[in-house]
């Protein structure tokens, strides 16, 4: 059985940045593995663990930068890595869902596995629909936020037993057919830290770089139908009455507020 | 093409959920916008009540597709694809809810239509669609302009007001020919999670914790707080998916709405998510380090401050000996 996961890098930013043009100022960025994504890793390695003989794939499509964050999803068990990219990808401001999922799309169709885990979104654009685009392009079945997983159904039925965590504390339980991608949400499971033993053995895992060639695409196909045209702060609505002072004082005040409330008695 | 808009209610268990009507309210600004009607599908369940309720003014028509009782993103996708190649609608609408995320990429893939996702705005001149997002977890918003359609959206729950009055629309059933042999899911129940030993929404004061509290050891200090001042703790999602508080615990849009007198949020930034679970408390107090953090905006008292240092000068406000964390 093969699973193969998508993962991104994603820039978050600091508290404190500038905006230039339509972009953060580079110096504000910090790059990890998109959160989701560190959960859909851990689905398919622990599935792994759970079956014989199941290769993990990783799949990202990155610049070189990139390589370093999925070091961390092969240092915490993925087999190998697929690392998309090309300098016509790069002269795309926002990469859309239709690209994302054409390009991820080819990848799969060379490694054809039996499930795709995905992460619901990612924290930087937050489209929250390449899996499912994904799973569409492919002819695949699909599920969207799933917080649970029944392993030993996906290895001995070849049926994805799932939780679909909807709004408001309820969860919608779902069978989807194999070959499916799995829309995976936070709070599914616990991922692990790697170890130094599989930080050691990542370095030697092979990241397969593809471009657009490799994939029998080109420039065009990656062409995005969206154009940023700006970018900027919310404003602020803040209409809250600020307690100041040192820590003492703020909770003296805070203190205050609480009494004054009635919620608190002494 | 039509210049028509084509929204897609919600409804789960019985009832239409809130943002259908947030829909209607969007797709009729699109349609005033373009020149075009608006149309309203739903799908599935008690389609005939639906459609009295999705009834408002503005709505020019409501077509049923009959088909089961709930949700399945199979049947939804067809229907929804069949339901646009029969209206042409240039704008198809529909919600960002978890049901959306399970059948709109989809659709929009099927119909080879751009999509963008988790509009907050949306505005249309000149046959561009600018819609207005957030970004990097709501530190930014953007623009993004479609420029060309047929466009596909979808749109963040609580963004727009809920249609109102009573239209005259003509309802329909709309025959979606659904293929069973392309419905490779199954829905097989529901559940509700996160019983247990307290219900966070009768509290009347909540002392609840975010990702500021950095460690689970750290829990220790809030839970000091809570005790000494009678309050229930609850969380932020983080806390949760970390395994730190147990799912009852939970504020927010995938955990429980509460409405307490006083909500006190330590350590919270205030995601969308969050927020929408907490907003309806009488009084919002915020403490964190960060003073941009989004939580200020809807907090009525705020302290700029960190917690590691507040929280404990809290405890001692009312009597109680700080734990050393």
């Amino acid at each position: 059985m093969k699973v193969l996961v998508t993962v991104k890098e994603v820039a978050t930013v600091e508290d404190d940045f500038e905006i230039s043009g339509t972009e953060i100022e580079e110096t504000y960025l910090d790059y990890d593995l998109n959160e989701w994504d560190d959960y859909a890793v851990e689905e398919a390695v622990q599935l792994a663990e759970a079956g014989d003989d199941v290769e993990v794939v990783a799949v990202t499509i990155g610049p070189e930068r990139s390589e370093e964050t999925i070091r961390m999803a092969l240092a915490k068990g993925a087999d190998r890595a697929v690392r998309v990219w090309d300098d016509a990808i790069d002269d795309v401001e926002l990469l859309d869902v239709e690209t994302k999922a054409e390009l991820l799309a080819a990848v799969v169709e060379d490694e054809d596995p039996d499930v795709v885990f995905s992460g619901v979104q990612a924290n930087d654009d937050s489209f929250g629909a390449t899996g499912v685009a994904l799973a569409e392009t492919l002819g695949f079945e699909w599920a969207a936020v799933v917080n649970a997983l029944d392993t030993e159904n996906v290895l001995d039925e070849g049926v994805a037993s799932v939780r679909r965590e909807l709004e408001g504390g309820v969860e919608e339980l779902t069978d989807v057919e194999l070959p499916a991608v799995l829309a995976i949400q936070t709070g599914i499971n616990e991922p692990r830290y790697a170890s130094l033993r599989g930080i050691r053995q990542a370095q030697s895992k092979e990241i397969d770089v593809q471009a657009l060639d490799d994939l029998g695409l080109d420039a065009g196909d990656v062409a995005s139908s969206l154009d940023v045209t700006a970018m900027y702060e919310p404003e602020t609505e803040s209409d809250a009455q600020y307690l100041d002072g040192d820590a003492g004082e703020q909770a003296g005040k805070l203190a205050d507020v609480l009494r004054e409330k009635g919620v608190v008695g002494e | 093409m039509s210049s028509d808009v084509l929204v897609v209610a919600d409804h789960r268990r019985g009832d239409l959920r809130d943002v259908s009507l947030e829909l209607l309210t969007a797709g009729s600004d699109l349609a005033d916008a373009a020149g075009g009607d608006l149309h309203a599908a739903v799908i599935s369940g008690d389609v005939e009540s639906f459609a009295d309720d999705l009834n408002r003014e503005g709505v020019d028509r409501i077509h049923t597709v009959e088909y089961g009782e709930e949700f399945n993103h199979d049947v939804y996708a067809q229907a929804v694809t069949a339901l646009v190649e029969d209206l042409g609608p240039e704008f198809l609408v529909v919600p960002n809810s978890v049901n959306g995320l399970d059948y709109a990429p989809a659709v929009a893939s099927r119909l080879d239509r751009p999509y963008v996702s988790d509009a907050v705005g949306l505005d249309y001149a000149d046959g561009t669609l600018e819609v207005t997002r957030e970004m990097y977890g709501s530190k930014v918003e953007t623009t993004v302009d479609v420029a060309e359609g047929p466009f596909a959206v979808s749109i963040r729950g609580g963004e727009w007001p809920p249609a109102e009055g009573v239209g005259d629309a003509e309802v329909s059933a709309f025959d979606a020919a659904i293929d069973e042999d392309a419905v490779r899911s199954t829905v097989k129940g529901f559940e509700e999670v996160g019983g247990g030993d307290v219900d966070i929404a009768d509290a009347d004061f909540l002392v609840s914790i975010g990702r500021g509290i950095e460690e689970e050891e750290n829990l220790e200090l809030v839970e000091a707080l809570a005790d000494v001042t009678g309050a229930t703790l609850s969380s932020s999602r983080p806390i949760v998916d970390n395994g730190w508080l147990p799912k009852n615990r939970q504020v927010g849009q995938s955990g429980k709405q509460v409405t307490p007198d006083v909500y006190l949020a330590i350590g919270i930034s205030g995601a969308v998510q969050h927020v929408a679970g907490m907003k309806g408390a009488d009084t919002i107090i915020a403490v964190n380090t960060d003073p941009n953090a989004p939580i200020f905006d809807i907090a009525d008292y705020g302290v700029v401050g960190d917690l590691f240092d507040v929280v404990p000068a809290l405890i001692e406000e009312f009597g109680g000996d700080a734990p050393n964390v």
